[in-house]
């Protein structure tokens, strides 16, 4: 079974928020209607949004570092928010594990966004229907797109490839393999929710050098060193013959 | 959470009204079996059930107002299976319906007795409509609660206490309700129904400080580590994605201060309970019908209050997201 999901990759991620934007753009130009936007110049500016990109500082100053953390639906593979709906609005899809709202049967009851500990859905104040992220699935199947754009609006858009999208049941897929190698995890695991999507932490690279890797010990170029060579006794090594 | 006034109307008055109905049935059933002096007033139980009715139409139209689309209700009875909001949306209808025809056979005088018991007592229409009702009214009382209860992430809803404590306040409102009717139509069962007030309320107090108890020490099962998934023990927001407010920053906050979530805990002890309580044993030594209408009032207002507390108390953790706007 098909299991299409977003892995983040915290590393990487700079928080520029193109993704956000990105994903505003997309899924406000479709099918479905605009995402509201109340006062967007003016004084308490508020909207609906599929994904967010909030910054978490860790650690005790001067030992901080921030985490850029994008947030979506992360279509769980066991959705909470779906048995809840009292109108069958919520639901998932067999074919992809897409979790989508029908918004012609939402009743704008937001049961749904009680039932989700990510607060992974808001309510459209215009619609008045519950709207989430949708993973683009009116991009990723679209025949008229070339195929390497058949991807996420946020997917396509993230400039440090912090996103990836696939499949994370087949196990030879990218999203499988970044999760597998790079210790890929999921929030709130202690829900049981299962979510799809999943985050790959920051990673230290560390390297070890040592001093005789930056200055060769016996440099046969330097001229001290061929004096030294010279003298008696102290004739170059077998390493140096070449450049003697 | 933030509290919606649709949804406290909805629980209080449906509450109440699930109580009536079976404040009066528990009338009719000591009566029938002779357990009380028979009853002088056949329309106490009409004007009962219409006043039960009505208090479940207003609570039901009162939730509209909490959907987007109104319009679309009809279509939250599609999922029964697993859905306890869908579940109350037909529980509610039954109910009323039920209490209705109740209410009506009452009306129609059927109360010529379709069998008799072994012990003598008759068997007629209303008894028999009558339990079918206490059927539905049960279900709905736990529809209602499990539409909370069944959230696991509210850690402060999800206990069997919940659909306990929507019981035990709905039934103990109702029968203040009763008490109040009865003693201003002048009925033979004001007193019994005044008793009966006293032990519900009593009882209802109880389990709501149980769960105000259970609810003080809850840990939470998820914090800013798990929700983001950085094993540190010191992680601050900095930023949530917007410089304004949100539907995450408005649906899942009650916005108001501490004291004022703390000491509307004490207003609605003192109204829902306490007061009640005084004005019940007040009203017991008199035939006055003021006092037990006073009383109705008076926990109707702290019966709101609860809610609203209800709502206040629990903690989403989706909050934990929305912590500093930037």
């Amino acid at each position: 079974m098909t299991q299409l999901a977003l892995v983040i990759d915290l590393n990487v991620c700079v928080g520029c928020h193109a993704c956000v934007t990105s994903c505003k753009e997309w899924n406000t130009s479709g099918p479905a209607g605009s995402m509201v936007d109340k006062n967007p110049y003016k004084e308490d500016p508020t909207g609906t949004f599929f994904n967010r990109v909030q910054s978490f500082e860790i650690g005790t100053y001067p030992q901080t570092e921030t985490v850029h953390f994008p947030k979506s639906c992360l279509h769980c593979e066991e959705p909470p928010c779906v048995p809840v709906c009292p109108t069958g609005a919520s639901y998932k899809r067999e074919e992809d594990g897409i979790v989508l709202v029908d918004y012609d049967k939402c009743i704008g009851c937001k049961y749904c966004s009680w039932a989700c500990p990510y607060g992974a859905r808001e309510l459209d104040e215009k619609q008045k229907v519950m709207k989430k992220c949708t993973l683009c699935v009116d991009r990723i199947y679209d025949e008229d797109l070339p195929e390497n754009e058949r991807k996420p609006a946020c997917v396509m858009s993230c400039p440090t490839s912090a996103r990836l999208f696939g499949d994370v049941h087949d196990e030879s897929s990218d999203v499988s393999k970044a999760i597998r190698e790079n210790a890929g995890y999921q929030l709130m695991p202690e829900w049981g929710t299962k979510p799809a999507n999943h985050y790959l932490p920051r990673r230290k690279v560390k390297m070890t050098i040592h001093k005789d890797e930056l200055e060769r010990v016996d440099n046969p170029l330097s001229k001290e060193e061929r004096k030294t060579h010279n003298a008696p006794g102290t004739g170059p090594s077998l390493d140096d013959m070449t450049s003697w | 959470m933030h509290p919606a006034f649709s949804v406290i109307f909805l629980t209080t008055l449906i509450g109440a009204a699930q109580g009536l109905f079976l404040a009066l049935f528990t009338g009719q059933i000591f009566t029938q079996f002779k357990l009380m002096p028979e009853q002088q007033h056949p329309d106490f139980y009409v004007i009962g059930s219409i006043i039960a009715v009505g208090l479940m139409a207003i609570g039901l139209f009162a939730s509209f107002f909490h959907l987007g689309h109104p319009e679309r209700a009809w279509r939250s009875a599609a999922k029964w299976k697993t859905s306890w909001l869908s579940r109350e949306v037909i529980a509610l209808p039954a109910a009323m319906g039920a209490v209705f025809l109740y209410g009506a056979a009452h009306y129609f005088g059927l109360t010529t007795p379709l069998f008799t018991m072994p012990g003598g007592t008759g068997i007629d229409a209303t008894l028999l409509l009558g339990l079918a009702a206490t059927v539905t009214v049960y279900a709905l009382f736990i529809c209602t609660g499990m539409i909370y209860g069944c959230i696991k992430f509210l850690q402060e809803w999800h206990s069997p206490l919940t659909v306990v404590n929507f019981t035990l306040m709905g039934t103990a409102s109702g029968f203040v309700v009763a008490t109040a009717l009865s003693a201003y139509m002048q009925t033979e069962l004001t007193q019994f129904y005044a008793a009966w007030a006293i032990f519900f309320t009593v009882v209802a107090l109880v389990f709501r400080i149980l769960s105000l108890v259970r609810n003080s020490k809850i840990k939470p099962k998820s914090d800013l580590r798990s929700a983001i998934g950085v094993n540190h023990p010191n992680i601050k927001q900095i930023a949530q994605g917007s410089m304004g407010g949100s539907f995450n920053t408005r649906e899942y906050f009650h916005g108001k201060k501490a004291s004022f979530v703390r000491n509307m805990k004490y207003i609605f002890l003192a109204l829902a309970f306490i007061a009640p309580l005084v004005l019940l044993a007040l009203s017991l030594g008199t035939s006055s019908w003021v006092i037990p209408v006073v009383a109705v009032g008076v926990q109707y207002l702290g019966l709101i209050a609860e809610r609203w507390y209800f709502f206040a108390d629990a903690n989403h953790p989706q909050n934990l997201y929305y912590q500093q706007i930037s």
